[in-house]
């Protein structure tokens, strides 16, 4: 399909001269293309993925029976503290941020992110803090707190090993990548749409990446001032969240939260975006309600913002004031309901073809429903106080961040990696994962509610017989490795397909939007010359124009393959996207690395308590930021 | 693929069934014996019924949409606008109010501020709880004895790390929190033991921070106050008089209170009555004479992480002399 205006042999030759990185070491580390970025960042994270993964496995060795001796109580704590931080901070939030770096700017029409170095800078900074948190366990001192690390457990007079600093240290770290990352996603999506892409015509998953990066600029900070009090309190010896020195503990929860609970919403809604996008596809049907499923992602974003005590309903707050969380938790059911609402009339007046990515779609339908439908209950004050902190809510949890993210992920994965590594992925073997995954799943998830209404806590780190827990622990602990072994043959089916999978067409789905109408992989400019969008559906009912080189106008001129020859992007006005401006693409570079190094050994100077080292740091990292901006315009030309 | 459905159908119907069969097991939430936890197992049922009718409407939408095109349907009149607005927004709109008047007024009726007839005071520790009978003087560790059909007023506080307070067949948690104390109330309807946990994460032996609450008539209930008012006599065997002696002698006396005694040690569980609980360590193992002389000797190999040190040079003799005494404590 012919849409846009191709080079010609001697100059595709020429483009791919004057865009190719450096060969070997070197264009790994200053590359700056957000293809290469974004790839780094999906196999990052499934690295994180599988090693956490492989933590709740040896839990659920210890668990399957009663008083079992495979884990000692504190490697146990170990365990799930890693498992729930590390699938957290270094799975879901950078895989997504991963697919943003990768697809956005091809669904955009863009040749790269606004900003491609801060784009280097933040995955860097994504490596270097899970290198971070994952070398407490070289040490022997991995953090012990649980995920959520509440005081004053984590205060130094209950952990005085540096296990907490990891974490606290560790979740600060991270979070500037996340939130450089962000800021990159919203600059990118207001202003490098292509021409004709206004914000009524954006891919669903764009849309879901740009409330992401609004959540995450607003959620992070809270959690990074709960960890840094938290730092402060145990390396300097403030008193924040210390009783006996006038400070709270309950200020640490609401900190805590008032990230939290957007997380789950930070994580699950570009994981809708995905199945918004699949869907429609595999329907052979437009998206049904674009306008309700668009407002539906703001709306959620908005109110996820007040629902954070509903994590504190047994602290002891007057009842009156948890009322209005409990309400505020139940109508963010809303929003979920028009968007589930939405893919059912796509799917009912389409023809559904079961394709992989399909099937992990209806899957996520399916166990998202069930998880939303137990969030509704958990939302209900008085049924929470039975719940909260029992197996119920581990099953519920693990129904949304679980089954509802990471079955639209492995749907991604499906989708989008013949896009990427332009291979197509076994169909079959896919289904089989499939199957596997979503029996594992289910059979692993959802006994734990009713072990829940037996009065199973969380946390612990083995049980006695006789309460009625052994077998159905037995059952979960078989189910999760088969859930493990679904994963592990998609994994097996990405690895064979680098090898021996067909090649990809530029669009082996008969898909709708821009990222379809470049290669499988596509070049390192993306597009020679930009599309011009005419509507929602560019590669179904709108085709997009090929583009008209103007005559003088830089903005309009960047558009065609002149612009790509001179590693130019247009600029376009936020809203309606009408060429405004040039924005030129860096060269290649090692400042993003050297400043995040700069960074990470500001971190290991805090963590080891040796100024000098975090004091070189620093300066590095100042260095590097200070040549960064000084070259800037010197770099553009 | 239709008959797949229809198969899964039916092996979730079966879950549910096993789901709500198992969940009358013992200890859960679902078998209330005070009213508390019947008034939230009451709306658990409600919204059980909500619950299984939403998800077997939406369950079948979607697989009715999904396999609708395979069956060569002619183009669908579905009016998508109508479709969210009825299906996405109306009727879970309709349940929501349901909920949200059903979470009001289980609320109201939960957390009045009745001061409850019988208070009693529960301090979280590292990893036990210690029972405290205000205005009777009397002290006890992870057994909290109740009269039936009275109010009680648990309160909660914790001078170390936060922990949680829960017994799911009489109420749901409420948390101890340092620097903020917290009131529990509820009243049990049958005599019984239920077991209680703490189900806030709390460091290393979270998982064995157990106790009971143990409902009795409030006859029997005076009984045992009474008893456990008065100052226990002298020990009865020439064994456990000599254990006595190994108590004082040793360091058990610097961490436990014995009521009447010279050991008045406020680290550890007070042992004023340590003979008649049923279980050791806060639950880690049961009372018997053998399992206390296994906990005096080396405690933390059976509850590691637990603060009372090992005894393992202690003569054998001295251990039985020390176990008869402890257990001769009712």
């Amino acid at each position: 399909m012919a849409v846009t205006e191709q080079p010609t042999p001697e100059v595709a030759e020429e483009l791919e001269e004057r865009w190719e990185d450096a060969p070997g070491i070197p264009g790994f580390f200053n590359t700056v293309d957000h293809k290469r970025i974004g790839m780094r960042y999906i196999y990052t994270a499934f690295l994180f993925f599988f090693a956490s993964g492989a933590l709740a496995l040896v839990m659920r060795v210890q668990l399957a029976q009663p008083n079992a001796g495979v884990l000692s109580p504190e490697t146990y704590n170990e365990f799930f503290t890693m498992h729930g931080t590390a699938m957290i901070f270094l799975f879901n939030t950078p895989v997504l941020a991963g697919f943003g770096n990768y697809l956005i700017p091809l669904m955009l029409g863009s040749r790269d992110m606004a900003f491609p170095r801060l784009n280097a800078f933040s995955y860097w900074i994504f490596l270097l803090s899970g290198l971070f948190l994952l070398s407490s366990f070289v040490v022997g001192h991995p953090p012990n707190g649980g995920w959520f690390a509440y005081t004053p457990l984590t205060s130094k007079p209950y952990s005085s090993g540096i296990n907490i600093d990891f974490w606290g240290l560790g979740v600060i770290f991270v979070g500037i990548s996340t939130t450089v990352g962000a800021v990159n996603f919203i600059v990118s999506i207001f202003k490098l749409r292509a021409p004709g892409m206004t914000l009524n015509r954006m891919p669903i998953f764009v849309w879901s990446m740009l409330v992401f990066s609004f959540m995450v600029i607003f959620a992070v900070p809270s959690i990074t001032v709960a960890a840094a009090l938290l730092e402060l309190d145990r390396l300097f010896g403030t008193a924040f969240y210390s009783v006996v020195g006038g400070g709270s503990v309950l200020i640490y929860q609401h900190l805590f939260w008032f990230w939290g609970h957007p997380e789950v919403y930070i994580l699950f809604i570009p994981a809708t975006g995905m199945v918004s996008m699949i869907i429609p596809v595999f329907s052979r049907h437009r998206l049904a309600g674009y306008v309700w499923v668009a407002t539906a992602l703001v709306t959620v974003a908005f109110i996820s913002f007040g629902v954070w005590v509903h994590h504190m309903f047994a602290t002891g707050i007057p009842a009156l004031a948890l009322s209005f969380f409990s309400a505020a938790s139940l109508i963010i059911t809303l929003p979920s309901g028009v968007q589930f609402f939405a893919w059912i009339a796509t799917m009912w007046k389409g023809v559904v073809h079961f394709s992989t990515a399909m099937l992990f779609a209806l899957g996520f339908l399916l166990i998202f429903l069930l998880g939303g439908i137990t969030g509704v209950m958990v939302a209900v004050l008085p049924f929470d106080w039975q719940v909260t902190d029992s197996y119920f809510v581990v099953a519920h949890f693990h129904y949304v961040l679980n089954g509802a993210v990471v079955f639209p992920i492995f749907g991604a994965l499906y989708y989008w990696l013949p896009k990427m590594t332009g291979r197509m992925l076994d169909e079959r073997l896919g289904k089989i994962s499939f199957w596997t995954m979503f029996i594992g799943f289910n059979v692993a998830f959802f006994p734990m509610h009713i072990l829940g209404f037996l009065g199973m806590p969380r946390r612990i780190y083995t049980y006695d017989s006789g309460l009625g827990w052994d077998t159905l622990n037995l059952l979960i602990s078989v189910a999760s490795f088969v859930f493990a072994a679904g994963t592990l043959l998609t994994l097996y089916n990405f690895v064979r397909s680098r090898f021996r999978g067909a090649r990809a067409p530029a669009d082996p789905w008969h898909a709708d939007s821009l990222e379809w109408t470049t290669t499988s992989p596509p070049p390192e400019y993306n597009f020679a010359a930009i599309p011009i969008v005419n509507g929602r559906h560019p590669l179904w009912d709108d085709p997009p124009s090929s583009v008209e080189v103007a005559d003088g106008q830089p903005s309009t001129r960047a558009l065609g393959v002149v612009g790509a020859l001179e590693k130019d992007m247009p600029v376009t006005e936020g809203l309606d996207a009408r060429p405004q401006d040039v924005l030129g693409i860096p060269e290649p570079t090692y400042l993003p690395f050297i400043a995040a190094v700069g960074i990470a050994l500001l971190f290991v100077g805090l963590l080891v308590e040796a100024a000098i080292i975090g004091v070189v740091g620093v300066l590095i990292g100042m260095a590097a930021v200070v040549h960064w901006l000084w070259r800037t315009s010197e770099n553009l030309r | 693929m239709s008959a797949r459905h229809r198969r899964r159908l039916v092996a979730l119907a079966i879950a549910v069934g096993i789901a709500t069969a198992s969940c009358g097991g013992a200890h859960s939430i679902v078998n209330p014996k005070g009213s508390e936890a019947d008034r939230v197992a009451g709306v658990w049922w409600l919204m059980f019924g909500l619950a299984a009718a939403v998800y077997v409407v939406v369950a079948g939408c979607i697989l009715y949409a999904a396999t609708r095109g395979r069956r060569r349907r002619g183009p669908s009149r579905l009016h998508d606008n109508w479709f969210i607005w009825i299906g996405g927004v109306i009727v879970p709109f309709l349940i929501l109010v349901v909920l949200a008047v059903v979470t009001v007024d289980a609320t109201s009726a939960l957390r009045t501020s009745s001061p409850g007839e019988v208070r009693i005071d529960v301090v979280g520790k590292l990893w036990w709880w210690e029972v405290r009978y205000p205005g009777h003087g009397v002290v006890t560790a992870n057994e909290i004895h109740i009269p039936r059909g009275t109010p009680i007023n648990v309160h909660l506080t914790s001078d170390n790390v936060i922990h949680s307070f829960w017994v799911p067949q009489l109420a749901g948690k409420m948390d101890t929190i340092p620097g903020q104390p917290n009131n529990l109330e509820f009243t049990a309807d049958k005599v019984g033991r239920y077991a209680g946990r703490c189900a806030e994460f709390c460091g290393l032996q979270h998982a064995h921070m157990g106790f009971e609450v143990i409902v009795e008539t409030p006859a029997d209930y005076g009984r045992w106050l009474a008893r456990r008012e008065r100052v226990p006599l002298e020990p009865a065997s020439e064994e456990a008089a000599s254990g006595q002696l190994v108590f004082q002698r040793e360091a058990c006396a610097g961490c436990h209170t014995i009521g009447g005694t010279d050991a008045q040690g406020t680290v550890g569980p007070d042992l004023t009555d340590v003979g008649s609980r049923r279980l050791l360590g806060a639950g880690a193992i049961e009372n018997t004479p053998q399992n206390m002389r296994a906990w005096i000797r080396d405690a933390g190999a059976i509850k590691p992480g637990v603060q009372m040190p090992s005894f393992q040079s202690l003569p054998d003799r001295d251990v039985a002399a020390l176990a008869a005494y402890l257990e001769s404590l009712k």
